[in-house]
């Protein structure tokens, strides 16, 4: 079991940590506040806050890497305090927070500076960079917090800013509709997030992570499944895994480095933190780590499956980080060491992903927002830069050694073959597979876009290359990417022992040796790849593809649309109208004919008032001897 | 027969009384409604002052006074409605003056 979970309490440089909060929310207000006084200087505000926040992160790590215990924790205020409930505005600063803390804000300086050069010709500038800065706190809370409410709180930030930020050009309406579904399919699984906080709370009277953590060993496995799977749904939904995945390539109609901050390198991975984080619920339960691992394995076939046949380049790597997302999933899912595969999976992923989402965005700066591979070729000999580091983040996505997908990934594989019984051969060959066909489509992606012949529509005529501002951040991307893999295999799962447990003295059993699945992994990623370039060298993408029934539900999305379109929102919109049926003629009829009789009663009534003296007097005159009938009646019934 | 049997007073003050509700309700001349309903309340006096007399005290004489006053200061406020109402429509017929009603 676990041992007792415990945080010191923070102090001296450390209790400041709340600034990596607060410097970002402060550059947020002021470029919404200042509104367009801030529009000729408001983009560097943006940047310079969340540099200062990585500049402070690395303090911050230095300084935790010196203490004993490795975890400080910190409480600003009471947040919320009802009877018995008591929630404080509380931050947890462990190893776990400081790896994403630097993933945040390292990689999200790369990115806003991107977007300095990208978002140059757009009137909204300013309100990019406010959002993109809310995005970076809400981030940060949501990692930093140190108890379920604070995450959840961070967790909505993150999906207000998603949802603003995808729908950033509103007056597309593909735009707006895609920020809609992001944030309506979201809500179905904050909602399972939010119902696993009040069972925490029913359960345990406490939302914080160490009563949480302590306490799980006392409540009864079914409890800890139905937490878990409610945990897991709202993993689902912020992660774009099966069930709640189709939301995420559609948030692809937000700007591009958008979709790499929020849509690949940070946000999407928040499930990933949260299965993480609370690692002592998930590890309580067989029956639960199965049904995350076969999330996260049917997600990551489900997405390279989809991205072998889309043709918009943002669109197959959306496909891409739901697909790798996948692995992190079948990671965590896993337990034990894998937790922390996941986790430097999603570091590694963090920076290649950005790296090729920011290198697909150069490619549509110089070729006139064109996002079909179809009309790209040849890109290479005109955006030297973009090429190289896109190649670069293509050779550690498809797990090339020695790049950094390769450690990454690799172990994934490896540890889902030391499951038990038939699902060690399931679950290794689904990652294994999934690692063949992640090879085949991004190669597929990046010789359609780089090499073969010359595709593109003719009012291009002189491609040309990005800015420094932008490619200095694909160069410092590209970097990590080869970087990073070999130094966080070695480090950073022990950085992260005493959040997810020292598992480095376990013997690893598996069902094929070690060495032999790393053979098999870099094989079938040598194939796969391999077939996308003679596949896809000649430029015949432009040609009539054959397009069988696999392909049609590929590029359906497996009709994961139709399927919600039929099931949920067809019965869904039938309901509301008979709801909207009955309240029209139902209740509002019960109202209005109450009404309708009172109305017509009274103006038939009101005939009695004729004007005429003599039917008053009768009136009157027939309620005296009624009174005086009545009077007698009494008096002679009594003397009777 | 000097001793005259006070139930005969009761019953003329009955027919008095019919013969004014009669009137009340038959009639369309405001003055003479006006009449018959004097006729009314001089019956009940009749009746009051009638019981007075059978119960040997004097409670029906003092009612009787009270409708007396209230039928002068009913009479003064009445006639003067009757007359403006004739000065406008140059008739005192009651049916004619009905525009108060659904």
């Amino acid at each position: 079991m676990h041992e007792t979970v415990e945080y010191a309490a923070a102090d001296g440089f450390l209790s400041t940590v709340w600034l990596l909060v607060a410097i970002p929310l402060a550059s947020a207000a002021i470029l919404l506040l200042l509104g367009k006084r801030a529009d000729k200087w408001g983009h560097w505000l943006g940047v310079g806050s969340i540099a200062v926040s990585f500049v402070l992160g690395l303090a911050y790590f230095f300084q935790l890497r010196g203490l004993d215990n490795k975890s400080v924790e910190l409480t600003l205020f009471d947040y919320i305090q009802v009877g018995s409930l008591h929630v404080d505005f509380g931050l947890l600063f462990d190893p776990l927070s400081a790896v994403f803390v630097l993933l945040i804000t390292g990689v999200g300086s790369l990115i806003h500076l991107y977007a300095v050069g990208y978002m140059d010709h757009d009137p909204g500038r300013r309100k990019f960079f406010a959002y993109f800065n809310l995005f970076a706190a809400a981030m940060l809370l949501l990692v930093l917090g140190n108890n379920f409410v604070m995450l959840y709180f961070g967790w909505e930030g993150v999906g207000l800013a998603s949802y603003l930020l995808i729908a950033f050009w509103y007056e597309r309406p593909a735009a707006a509709t895609a920020g809609k579904k992001a944030f309506l399919m979201n809500r179905v699984g904050d909602a399972g997030f939010a119902i696993a906080i009040f069972l925490m709370f029913q359960q345990l009277g406490s939302v914080n992570y160490a009563d949480v953590f302590n306490g799980v060993g006392s409540l009864s496995s079914g409890v800890v499944l139905v937490m878990g799977l409610l945990l897991l749904l709202g993993a689902t939904g912020k992660s774009g895994q099966f069930p709640l995945q189709a939301w995420l390539p559609d948030a692809m109609e937000g700007p591009t480095p958008v979709s790499a901050l929020i849509h690949a390198a940070t946000m999407v991975t928040a499930g990933v933190y949260l299965i993480a984080r609370s690692n002592p619920i998930f590890s309580a339960n067989l029956t639960l780590q199965t049904v995350v691992v076969s999330v996260g394995a049917l997600t990551l076939l489900i997405g390279a499956i989809i991205g072998c046949a889309k043709d918009d380049i943002k669109r197959v790597l959306a496909w891409s980080t739901v697909s790798q997302i996948g692995y992190m999933f079948l990671g965590v899912g896993l337990g034990g060491g894998a937790y922390a595969l996941a986790i430097i999976h999603l570091l590694a992923h963090g920076f290649f992903k950005a790296g090729l989402f920011l290198g697909a965005g150069s490619v549509m700066h110089g070729m006139n927002d064109q996002t079909d591979i179809r009309r790209f070729g040849g890109l290479w000999r005109y955006m030297r830069v973009t090429w190289a580091t896109f190649g670069l983040a293509w050779l550690a996505i498809i797990g090339i050694p020695p790049l950094s997908g390769y450690f990454t990934k690799e172990p994934i594989i490896a540890a889902a073959f030391e499951r038990d019984g038939w699902t060690a051969w399931l679950f290794g060959m689904a990652a294994l597979l999934g690692a063949a066909i992640t090879a085949f489509y991004m190669t597929r992606l990046f010789v359609l876009t780089f090499h073969g012949p010359k595709r593109w529509t003719e009012d291009i005529e002189h491609p040309h290359e990005s800015p420094a501002i932008m490619t200095a951040p694909l160069v410092l991307l590209a970097v990590g990417s080869v970087a990073a893999g070999w130094l966080m295999s070695t480090s950073v799962v022990d950085w992260l022992t005493p959040v997810l447990g020292d598992h480095s003295g376990e013997e690893a059993h598996g069902v094929i040796s070690h060495g032999l699945i790393t053979a098999l992994s870099i094989v079938v990623t040598v194939l796969g790849a391999g077939l996308g370039y003679a596949l896809y060298r000649g430029g015949t993408a432009m040609q009539e593809q054959p397009a069988g029934p696999i392909v049609t539900a590929a590029r359906r999305n497996l009709y994961a649309d139709a399927f919600n379109e039929a099931v949920f929102e067809k019965p869904g919109i039938f309901l509301t109208r008979a709801l909207v049926f009955l309240d029209n003629r139902g209740i509002d009829g019960l109202v209005n004919g109450l009404a309708a009789a009172v109305g017509g009663g009274s103006s038939r009534l009101r005939r009695l008032q004729t004007g005429f003296v003599r039917s008053y007097a009768m009136s009157m005159l027939t309620g005296a001897l009624l009174v005086v009938a009545a009077f007698l009646a009494l008096q002679l019934g009594w003397l009777a | 027969m000097n001793a005259t049997n006070p139930e005969w007073y009761l019953i003329l003050a009955a027919v008095l009384f019919t013969i004014g509700a009669v009137g009340v309700l038959i009639r369309r001349n405001a003055i003479v409604l006006f009449m018959c309903i004097e006729l009314m309340l001089n019956a009940a006096n009749l009746a009051l002052v009638t019981f007075s007399r059978i119960n040997g005290n004097l409670d029906g004489q003092i009612m009787a006074f009270f409708v007396m006053v209230v039928a002068a200061a009913e009479v003064v406020v009445g006639l003067a409605i009757i007359m403006s109402i004739f000065r406008t429509r140059r008739s005192a017929s009651v049916d004619e003056a009905n525009l108060l009603k659904y």
